[in-house]
C-alpha cells in the first residue's frame, strides 16, 4: 500500500509541476529564447516565475529541514556536497549552451513529449543519449582512476 | 536593453512559478525528494534496485497536462527554432551538460537555490551565463 500512496503522490506532484510549467510560458521555446536574449527585445517575464518558484520552495525547504523523515515515511534526501569543482562549473556551463541554443531544459522537454510533434522527440533523444554519454565518461573516468591508484 | 512589453506576461509567469515551487515543496514534504528533472530522468540509466517506479511515475505526470492540452485541441505545440541538428545538437548538451553539472533549473535553479546551496548557485549563475551568452551569439553575432 505504502509503495503506491508513494508513486501516487509522486503522480500529482508532476501533474502540478508539468501544469506550471505550462502556466509560466517555460515550456515554449521562444518565451525563453526572449528572456535570455538581453540584448535584443527582451521578455523578461520568466523571472517572475523564478522568483514564485523561488520564494514557495524556500518557505518549503526552512519549514521541512529539521524534519528526519518525509510525511509519507521515505527519509529526506536532500544534498549534502558543498564541493564547487570543474564538473559542477563545465557541466552547468555546457548545459547552458544547450540551453540557450533551444530554448528548451529537460522539464518542458518532456512536457513538450506531450503535446505530440516530432521536434520535442528528437531533442528528448538527444538529451537522453547525452545523458547515457555522461553515464559512459563517468564509468571510464572512475576505471581509469581505479587502474592508475592499482599500479 | 530594451523590453518587449508586447510579449510580457508577468501574472501568467507568477501563477506558473508559484505552481512549480508548490510540486517542489510537495515532492520534499512528502517523498522526501529534491525536484530535479534531469536527475530524475537521469537515475533512469544507472538504475538501483526500488528506485525505478518512481521515476516512470514523475514522467508520466508530466505528460499529464500536455496530453490534455492536445485533447483539447488547445495545444499545438510550440515552435521548436532552428534546424533539426540545432535541436539534436541542444538535446546533447542539455543532456551531457545537466548530468555533469549535477542539475538542471528546477534542481539547481529552485530546489538549490531555495536552500541557498553555494552549489546550486554557482551552477545556476553558469548556466544563465552560457544561455545569455549562446542567445546572443545566435541572434546578434553569427
Amino acid at each position: 500500500m505504502k509503495i503506491i500512496s508513494k508513486n501516487i503522490s509522486v503522480f500529482l506532484i508532476a501533474c502540478l509541476f508539468s501544469l506550471g510549467l505550462c502556466i509560466s510560458g517555460m515550456i515554449a521555446p521562444r518565451k525563453v529564447l526572449a528572456f535570455l536574449d538581453l540584448f535584443g527585445a527582451w521578455d523578461p517575464s520568466l523571472i517572475f516565475t523564478m522568483g514564485g518558484g523561488l520564494l514557495v520552495a524556500a518557505i518549503a525547504y526552512f519549514a521541512t529541514r529539521k524534519r528526519g523523515a518525509s510525511l509519507l515515511g521515505d527519509p529526506m534526501q536532500v544534498p549534502s556536497n558543498t564541493v564547487i569543482d570543474a564538473r559542477l562549473i563545465g557541466g552547468s556551463l555546457l548545459f547552458g549552451a544547450g540551453w540557450g541554443l533551444s530554448g528548451v531544459c529537460p522539464g518542458p522537454a518532456i512536457v513538450n513529449l506531450g503535446l505530440l510533434s516530432g521536434p520535442p522527440a528528437l531533442f528528448v533523444a538527444a538529451m537522453l543519449v547525452g545523458m547515457a554519454g555522461y553515464e559512459l565518461f563517468n564509468r571510464l573516468g572512475a576505471s581509469r582512476t581505479t587502474a592508475t591508484v592499482d599500479a | 536593453m530594451t523590453i518587449d512589453w508586447t510579449s510580457f506576461t508577468p501574472l501568467p509567469a507568477l501563477l506558473g512559478g508559484i505552481l512549480i515551487g508548490a510540486a517542489a515543496a510537495s515532492l520534499l514534504l512528502l517523498n522526501g525528494r529534491i525536484l530535479g528533472v534531469s536527475g530524475i530522468v537521469g537515475g533512469l540509466l544507472s538504475p538501483r534496485d526500488g528506485d525505478t517506479s518512481w521515476r516512470l511515475w514523475f514522467i508520466a505526470g508530466l505528460l499529464v497536462p500536455p496530453l490534455l492540452l492536445k485533447l483539447s485541441g488547445t495545444g499545438d505545440g510550440p515552435a521548436f527554432p532552428g534546424s533539426l541538428w540545432v535541436i539534436a545538437l541542444a538535446g546533447l548538451l542539455v543532456g551531457f551538460g545537466s548530468r555533469m553539472g549535477s542539475g538542471c533549473t528546477s534542481g539547481h535553479g529552485i530546489c538549490g537555490m531555495a536552500r541557498l546551496s553555494t552549489r546550486s548557485i554557482v551552477a545556476t549563475l553558469c548556466f544563465m551565463l552560457t544561455g545569455f551568452l549562446t542567445v546572443y551569439l545566435v541572434r546578434h553575432v553569427l
